[in-house]
């Protein structure tokens, strides 16, 4: 076991690209959370897992997360990193796919391939990290921006409802849901490492802290230990959440496993039968 | 698993589709779109049975990240559209460039802009072809006049493709991919078939955007494989590192892009010539517009007018000198296009004022009549 203090340093000499840092996230970012996230679950998988696993990721400031790992990574254009991931996974099924995107990313520009993912049911695990706005471009209204939130292009407030990412993709046809912010972070981590196992479309949603332009623009939280003490204070569990009703749970994130289905077969099965098929066998 | 060498009636999509299979193409991505449906119908069907992976994706934004998805997972990989579905790859495309992904996207042109003419032929996305996406590159495309073409010239862009590690464009049209002629395919053996150069020296030497000496691009490896590759859409130095403000490096790869195509125009371009030794006249044409050029210099002759052709096959990168020789031989230069005027710029500029270089534009989805090219190459002799 790697002792608690040394964590960072053996972590980071391991797995990441030390030549190439510190990190472009400004200081309090909730993004080094979300690599803390992967490292410890890759540490729990092992080393065989990690040299299986290749990263995919859009454009944006979680975009960049993948980017200091020492794997393969491809840093793709705004809103394409599954349609990238689709590929390799179809071409390689043998690799553990994981997608990093933001908010807008997945949700925004690229949507459309998000819920093909899903409904593909392609094995692909899709991190996307939600800060509730644009951050790379200086903080803009996403599709995740809570109505009435105060952004760079809503200044009077914004007027449009935001997406459940877990309810969209559930509807889509994924087979593994989670929703944690980096508040949980071993709960996240458990998560992730059910993903990375799962066969079949696993994405997890992680609220991270923006202190940059969320907190300053949409919770009045600039100081990111502020937004995190949020994050514990408003988010309710899935099994505590059934007991309330909907009145309660407004303005709540609710966190936990959504869903965990095994009985739709992934994509890439599908087309090693198909491909029998095709050979006349 | 392949067709059998010899000589079949194909359709210019069935030759594109066998002869891809043969190049090595193992996966495909699309979106239909009228007239390059049926080379993805036809790939959706074959390609399982050689192993390898057919999708039809959601869209051409897609589509086109995905055929550069699977060439980091290690396959040749294609792509075909037409006008709107290419229009929507162009940034797709540049990403390709950038991160130096050998790829292939075939547009089966139509009629534009826009939805426009969706059954009919145009060859009006030769500019769009060479500039289509934003920023500075170079780019090859490839102009196919027949099925035999449709099946040479996909295994030409194939080699091209991975020689020199960018995206090649086969500019067909709704004539050529429809027409059914024989195809000549030759035994496997006398193929040539360029394989992607993988990276000899171990992880830790690899320097992913680093050329050997005298080579233009360096090796690829897979993804999986342990190079740890970084295939960086940034602006990155050679090492894949995104670039702050460093405009040395910057420069560098965006040259390198550039020239690795540009510079080397005289071992990528191809073109025929027919009875151009005594040529006082000569057509300049490519793509479906040639057939007819090709007929209507042979009744120019018979008229006893000195008239000959130059076929462009590749149209991308521009090669220059071809232009120049004939320019200082002949009179005038005759340009028909299915367009309204597009070449014919890139002929003039290489032309210098030497001959007389004369526009036949066609819009509306037709081919032109030979007669009327005809008429201006006896207006051009006058
Ligand atoms: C096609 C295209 N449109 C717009 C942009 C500019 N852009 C870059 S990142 C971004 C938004 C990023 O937001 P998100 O995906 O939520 O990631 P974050 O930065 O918040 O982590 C935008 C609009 C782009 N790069 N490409
Ligand atoms: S702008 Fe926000 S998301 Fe981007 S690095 Fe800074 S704190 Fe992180
Ligand atoms: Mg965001």
């Amino acid at each position: 076991m790697i002792p608690e203090s040394e964590f960072e340093n053996v972590l980071a000499k391991k797995y990441m690209r030390t030549e190439i840092m510190p990190h472009a996230f400004c200081p309090g970012c909730g993004l080094g959370i979300i690599e803390r996230i992967i490292l410890m679950a890759f540490e729990e998988l092992g080393w065989d897992e990690w040299e299986k696993t290749v990263f995919v990721s859009g454009i944006g400031c979680s975009g960049w997360v993948p980017l200091y790992f020492r794997r393969d990574a491809a840093h793709t254009l705004h809103g394409r990193a599954l349609a990238f991931a689709t590929a390799l996974k179809a071409s390689r099924p043998e690799l553990n796919v994981i997608v990093v995107m933001g908010d807008g990313d997945s949700m925004g520009i690229g949507g459309n391939h998000l819920i093909h993912a899903a409904r593909r049911n392609i094995g692909i695990t899709a991190i996307i990290a939600t800060n509730m706005l644009y951050s790379l471009t200086g903080g803009q209204m996403a599709p995740t921006t809570p109505e009435g939130a105060r952004t760079q292009t809503t200044p009077y407030g914004s007027i449009e409802p935001n997406f459940d990412l877990m309810e969209l993709l559930k509807a889509a046809g994924a087979t593994y849901l989670a929703r944690w912010t980096t508040y949980h972070f071993m709960q996240a981590k458990n998560s992730l490492k059910k993903a990375v196992k799962h066969k079949g479309f696993a994405a997890i949603e992680i609220l991270f802290q923006c202190p940059t332009y969320a907190g300053r623009y949409i919770l009045n939280k600039p100081d990111p230990r502020d937004m995190l003490q949020w994050f514990k204070e408003n988010s309710v569990p899935l099994t505590v959440a059934k007991k309330k009703d909907p009145e309660e749970l407004k303005g709540k994130i609710l966190v936990g496993e959504f869903l965990h289905r095994t009985d739709r077969v992934e994509y890439t099965e599908k087309l090693k039968e198909l491909e029998k098929r095709a050979k006349g066998g | 698993m392949y067709v059998e060498p010899g000589i079949h009636l194909m359709q210019g999509d069935e030759a594109i589709v066998e002869g891809s299979l043969i190049a090595g193409c193992r996966f495909f991505a699309g979106y239909p779109i009228t007239p390059a449906t049926e080379i993805a119908e036809r790939m959706s069907r074959r390609m399982p049975q050689v192993g390898g992976v057919f999708m039809q994706m959601e869209d051409e934004l897609a589509s086109i990240l995905a055929i550069i998805g699977a060439s980091w997972a290690g396959k040749k990989a294609m792509t075909a559209t037409s006008g709107p579905g290419y229009s929507l790859m162009q940034e797709g495309l540049g990403y390709a460039v950038l991160t130096e992904t050998p790829i292939v996207i075939t547009d089966v042109q139509r009629g534009g802009p826009s939805t426009g003419l969706v059954t009919l032929p145009s060859q009006g996305d030769v500019m769009q072809a060479r500039w289509g996406s934003h920023g500075d590159y170079g780019i090859i495309a490839l102009a196919p006049s027949s099925a035999q073409d449709m099946f040479d010239l996909v295994i030409r862009a194939f080699n091209l493709s991975e020689e020199y590690r960018n995206p090649v464009v086969i500019l067909a049209d709704e004539v050529i991919a429809h027409v059914r002629e024989p195809v000549k395919v030759p035994p496997l053996e006398e193929i040539k078939i360029v394989e992607r150069r993988k990276p000899s020296v171990p992880p830790e030497e690899y320097i992913p955007y680093l050329p050997d000496p005298g080579e233009w691009v360096a090796p690829m490896p897979a993804f999986g494989e342990g190079y740890n590759m970084l295939v960086e859409s940034v602006m990155h130095d050679e090492f894949g590192h995104r670039i702050g403000t460093d405009h040395a490096a910057a420069e560098r790869t965006i040259k390198r892009v550039y020239y690795k195509i540009e510079k080397n125009v005289e071992k990528i371009a191809m073109y025929e010539t027919e009875l151009m030794e005594d040529a006082e006249i000569a057509v300049v044409s490519y793509g479906s517009t040639a057939r007819t050029s090709l007929r209507a210099v042979r009744e120019a002759r018979k008229l006893g007018i000195k008239a000959g052709i130059l076929r462009l096959i590749t149209l991308w990168p521009f090669y220059d000198k071809i232009i120049e020789d004939i320019a200082s031989q002949v009179k005038a230069i005759v340009v028909p296009e299915m367009n309204m005027g597009k070449i014919v710029r890139e002929v003039e500029r290489a032309a210098k004022g030497n001959a007389e270089v004369m526009s036949l534009p066609k819009v509306g989805g037709v081919l032109h009549h030979p007669d009327e090219v005809l008429s201006v190459i006896k207006k051009a002799a006058r």
